[in-house]
């Protein structure tokens, strides 16, 4: 039995973006004070959140509501693993990605940095937000707050482009926020609750036909196209025109993964796995995912420049998350949720490096980084490690969750037992798109001097730390307690191996 | 001792008479203008809290005055819809007066006097029309009201002048109809006392005349609240007129035309009446759908600033008439009955007051009109482009602001209708999701030109301009109330007001039936 722990503890973790927040514009002019306040909002934060794991790994969950909205919708949190699986990673990269804020904008001298890091906090509130919310409506808010919040940080250049690339991010985000409300309001029409149930809300097979039901999942699939899943990913490559901070925390960790937590959370704890069994939903996401996985990846050969074959790279691995929980298997969810911390780690690693080599070199496309890894080794090494993760090879993180993936696969049985040969011709396409970088960078000779000249030192650090971490993932997943919450959360859902016909 | 039975009363009365205090006083010394027509508002507003709490409490009020009984007297009768609705006039009326001093001192410098004597005798038609129980003192006060309303829009001359002459065809058009419809119910039931009315009508309800006079009723006050499609004085009127003004007019004016349209509705007439004689709400309900969307297109291809938020205030009349017009069907506690609508006049009331405020700013501070012109000037006036924000993103209705809880409530109200009835309701869910999308469109334009726009982005010197602390403290109160009340709403509907409200016409969960 679930125990229901009532705490404060959650809201502290999100006061903590909030009051920074405020801080910041009040130390504005004082830069040195300013971050300092991102700094410690972003250690208490991660503080505060990695201190509701014993009592989550106890099996309980965290409660705190706040007020009751409409009936059987409070306002409130509800911390369970998954949550906090998510929670961990934003709240520890925002860490990272400040420090790495710091000496990114001074380097480059950006203007408005009291705006920046100001959107900052509040974008970590929604992501933070997001993660700890027990239902829709709660997560609807948190979710919103995210897209406004993070719109000035995608048009930070105020260039044309930037001004194009922030119209459209909020064009197809605050769309998506509309459907999402548009299937909440359903699904509290149909039956009358929003909370996240494990296994899915009971009485919703119940009340609405077969027609309705799969109406309203395409509904919240487009609610989440925070997922960039295609064809409705064109916003996420468009929104490289932010600064590389802002690509790598919000474009690898906060943004997209809301958009995929909350295809899990749908998928497991508001329709439930025999739900869309019933429905044969399943099925529709996985064509999804395939698609997406393969034709982001073709997009991703075609790019020259880096941040932009990135992003093509985050499209297919959000993807990887989404056909994990398509599988409908104990497996395949397991490969989803543990993909997600696990990517985030990798992808910001390469996310930080594509922005060190625009600040120590300036340069932007792959094309022209011959012989770089000679003059900024620590950088290309990081990654490498990066890459060699999002291939899915040892010895990184990623390995661990396609071979979680793969074994959902085997578990879905019938024809979905071939589907690990696709995760292989994708692992083959990144591998041709990833490995070029690396070999351009240490084997092709440097046009000028090859003496080094590295980042900033602030810069430096937290790709080096994110870098490790991806590979002590690989050797004791359980760094962060990763591994325990992410089996506490299956044990809660308690999917059974196999069910596919 | 004054009793609170008195109140209603004093609130038309002195504020009658300030403005001709107004009048002599500013003859002596202009500035004393401002501060008569202020203390007077504070003390309004204060009383009608004092009449809200009593009405809330022990019940309505009855006033007859001059201690003639009606049917032959003039009776005030206050309950919690008047209640509700002057509270939130008189709060909208003191924030605008507040911000007008400077502001008026800087546009209208030759006029100041005959700004507030108007403005006084706005306030004084307003609650009036909100406190009579007599369909005829209604009628002089829509007058009184409209009257100075035309003055204030022509206030600014040259081109506000044919804006103020449109609106006053349209307008006298208006109370015609309204004034016919009174005639109507006067020769079948010889009394204009709501109360009486309400009596007597129920026997007549098959006769033509009776039926004739609600559909006059509707068609006049359809003008003056602009519902679609007519409309087409308020874009130039609102644009026009003295940014204070715009904010009264788009916030609380159209929507006490609403106050009097509910109260005929209800009051006059029943549910009864309205569903089974001249079932009307129907058509209302699809002519404000498509006045969302129109209004909001049109929104979209305006570039004076203004003007685009008066299109929006026909957009925004649409959601409150959609909810209004929903009222008859829905039967749930929390979004049955008039709740949406009394909510979205509050909610919009604040939004657009703030907006029109800022709208001002601009005009006071660079006579900037054009929405192409702003560029660049959160970085002059932060807080007030803060505040711009915040209201337009309530508008477009993110949470947990106050256009979120509308937006949501008027949805719950239209599938609650769609279920009980009324299938084809369904399309006005997909109306207001995609009504959204439209603010987002005219709305955001504005704040990325705020914010994201102009050439000296990488200077760090640019000089602070921002407004005197009279006109930015009512920007920010309502900005910032903008929020506070949407995160209100969600914790404390459903609100007694309301119920009684509801109980008060047999709607919502109240419905005999």
């Amino acid at each position: 039995m679930i125990a229901e722990v009532e705490s404060l503890t959650p809201v502290f973790a999100i006061l903590c973006p909030a009051i920074a927040s405020i801080l910041i514009i009040l130390f504005g002019k004082w830069p040195n004070i300013r971050e300092c306040w991102t700094m410690l909002a972003g250690i208490l934060q991660f503080l505060i959140v990695i201190s509701m794991v014993p009592v989550i790994l106890d099996g309980n969950i965290i409660t705190c509501t706040f007020f009751t909205a409409l009936p059987n919708v409070e306002f409130g949190f509800s911390v369970d693993a998954f949550g906090l699986v998510f929670a961990i990673t934003s709240s520890f990269l925002w860490i990272l990605v400040s420090s790495y804020s710091i000496g990114y904008m001074r380097s480059l001298h950006e203007h408005a940095q009291t705006r920046y890091y100001f959107c900052f906090a509040w974008a970590i509130f929604g992501a933070v937000g997001i993660a700890l919310s027990g239902n829709l409506l709660t997560m609807f808010i948190f979710y919103e707050i995210l897209t406004v919040s993070t719109y000035p940080l995608v048009a930070h250049d105020q260039t044309p482009e930037a001004l194009f690339a922030g119209r459209k991010y909020l064009a197809y985000l605050l769309t998506a926020g509309v459907f999402f409300l548009a299937a909440m309001i359903i699904t509290y029409h149909i039956s009358g609750t929003t909370d996240f149930v494990n296994g899915g809300i009971p009485n919703l097979a119940a009340e609405a036909s077969r027609a309705v039901l799969v109406v309203l999942f395409m509904l919240f699939l487009l609610g989440f196209m925070k997922a960039a899943w295609m064809p409705f990913h064109s916003w996420l490559p468009t929104a490289m025109a932010a600064p590389t901070p802002v690509s790598a925390l919000l474009h690898a960790v906060a943004v997209v993964k809301a958009g995929v937590f909350g295809i899990i959370r749908v998928v497991c704890y508001i329709f439930g796995v025999d739900l869309m069994h019933e429905l044969g939903l399943g099925l529709l996401l996985i064509s999804i995912a395939i698609f997406t996985l393969i034709v982001a990846n073709l997009f991703a050969l075609a790019q020259d420049n880096l941040k932009k074959r990135l992003a093509y790279s985050t499209i297919n691995q959000l993807s990887l998350v989404i056909f994990g929980a398509a599988l409908l298997t104990h497996d395949g969810i397991e490969g989803a949720m543990i993909h997600i911390p696990f990517h985030a780690f990798m992808k910001i690693t390469l996310f930080m490096c594509a922005g060190a080599i625009m600040v120590a070199s300036g340069k932007k496309n792959i094309s022209d980084m011959a012989g770089i890894g000679r003059v900024m080794p620590v950088t290309l090494i990081a990654f490498t490690i990066g890459a060699l993760g999002m291939c899915a090879l040892p010895p990184t993180a990623g390995y661990l969750s396609h071979h979680l993936l793969v074994h959902g696969c085997i578990e879905a049985g019938g024809a979905i037992s071939y589907f690990p040969y696709i995760l292989l011709i994708v692992a083959i396409l990144d591998v041709m798109y990833f490995f070029p970088i690396i070999y351009i960078a240490f084997f092709k000779k440097p046009e000028g001097g090859s003496k080094l000249k590295e980042a900033p030192i602030f810069m430096l650090v937290p790709i080096v730390i994110t870098a490790t971490c991806s590979i002590i993932f690989y050797l004791y997943p359980d760094l962060f307690y990763m591994s325990d919450l992410v089996e506490t959360a299956m044990t809660s859902l308690n999917i059974g191996g196999g069910v596919h016909p | 001792m004054l009793s609170v039975e008195h109140l209603p009363v004093l609130v038309v009365v002195i504020s009658m008479l300030s403005s001709l205090t107004i009048l002599i006083a500013g003859w002596l010394n202009k500035k004393s203008c401002c501060f008569i027509a202020f203390a007077t508002i504070l003390i309004q507003f204060i009383m009608s809290l004092f009449i809200l709490q009593h009405v809330t409490t022990e019940g309505t009020i009855i006033y007859w005055l001059g201690g003639w009984s009606p049917p032959w007297g003039i009776e005030y009768v206050v309950d919690a819809l008047n209640a509700y609705v002057l509270v939130l006039l008189l709060f909208l009326a003191l924030v605008c007066v507040t911000y007008s001093k400077r502001s008026i001192e800087h546009e209208l410098p030759r006029q100041i006097v005959s700004f507030y004597v108007l403005f006084q005798l706005l306030i004084t038609g307003l609650c009036g029309i909100t406190l009579t129980g007599d369909i005829f003192n209604m009628y002089v006060f829509i007058e009184v009201t409209s009257l100075s309303a035309y003055a204030l829009i022509a206030s600014r001359g040259k081109i506000a002048l044919k804006a103020s002459f449109t609106y006053l065809v349209l307008g006298a058009i208006g109370a015609c109809f309204f004034l016919l419809g009174i005639g109507f119910l006067y020769a079948i039931t010889g009394t204009l006392n709501i109360h009486d009315l309400s009596l007597i009508l129920p026997s007549y309800y098959d006769n033509r005349a009776v039926q004739a006079a609600f559909v006059f009723f509707t068609v006049g006050l359809s003008i003056k609240m602009a519902l679609f499609p007519l409309h087409v004085w308020l874009p130039d009127a609102h644009s026009f007129a003295p940014s204070e003004i715009s904010a009264l007019l788009s916030g609380i004016i159209i929507e006490v035309s609403t106050y009097a349209f509910i109260r005929i509705s209800f009051s006059v007439y029943t549910v009864d009446f309205i569903t089974r004689y001249v079932p009307i709400f129907d058509f209302i309900c699809w002519l404000s759908a498509i006045g969302i969307i129109v209004g909001s297109v049109l929104a979209i291809a305006q570039y004076n600033l203004k003007r685009m938020l008066a299109y929006s205030s026909v957009s925004q009349m649409g959601y409150i008439m959609l909810a209004v017009g929903l009222s008859t069907s829905t039967h749930s506690p929390l979004w049955g009955g008039l709740n949406p609508a009394l909510m979205h006049i509050v909610n919009h009331a604040l939004m657009k007051g703030c907006l029109f405020l800022v709208a001002g700013a601009f005009i006071y501070k660079a006579e900037l009109w054009d929405i192409a012109d702003l560029k660049g000037l959160a970085r002059k006036m932060p807080y007030t482009c803060f505040g711009f924000t915040l209201a337009a993103i309530s508008m477009i209705g993110v949470p947990p602001s106050v256009g979120f809880v509308s937006k949501v409530y008027i949805i719950f109200a239209s599938l609650d209708a769609a279920s009980a009835g009324h299938p084809a309701y369904i399309v006005f869910v997909a109306v207001l999701l995609f009504s959204t999308l439209l603010n987002l469109v005219y709305f955001w334009r504005v704040v990325e030109t705020l914010y994201m726009k102009g050439e000296d982005i990488h200077s760090e010197s640019v000089k602070r301009d921002e407004l005197p602390l009279s006109m930015l403290i009512p920007v920010l109160i309502l900005a910032a109330l903008c929020i506070i009340v949407g995160i209100f709403w969600l914790i404390e509907m459903p609100l007694p007001v309301f119920d009684q409200i509801n109980e008060l016409f047999h709607l919502g969960a109240y419905a005999t039936s």
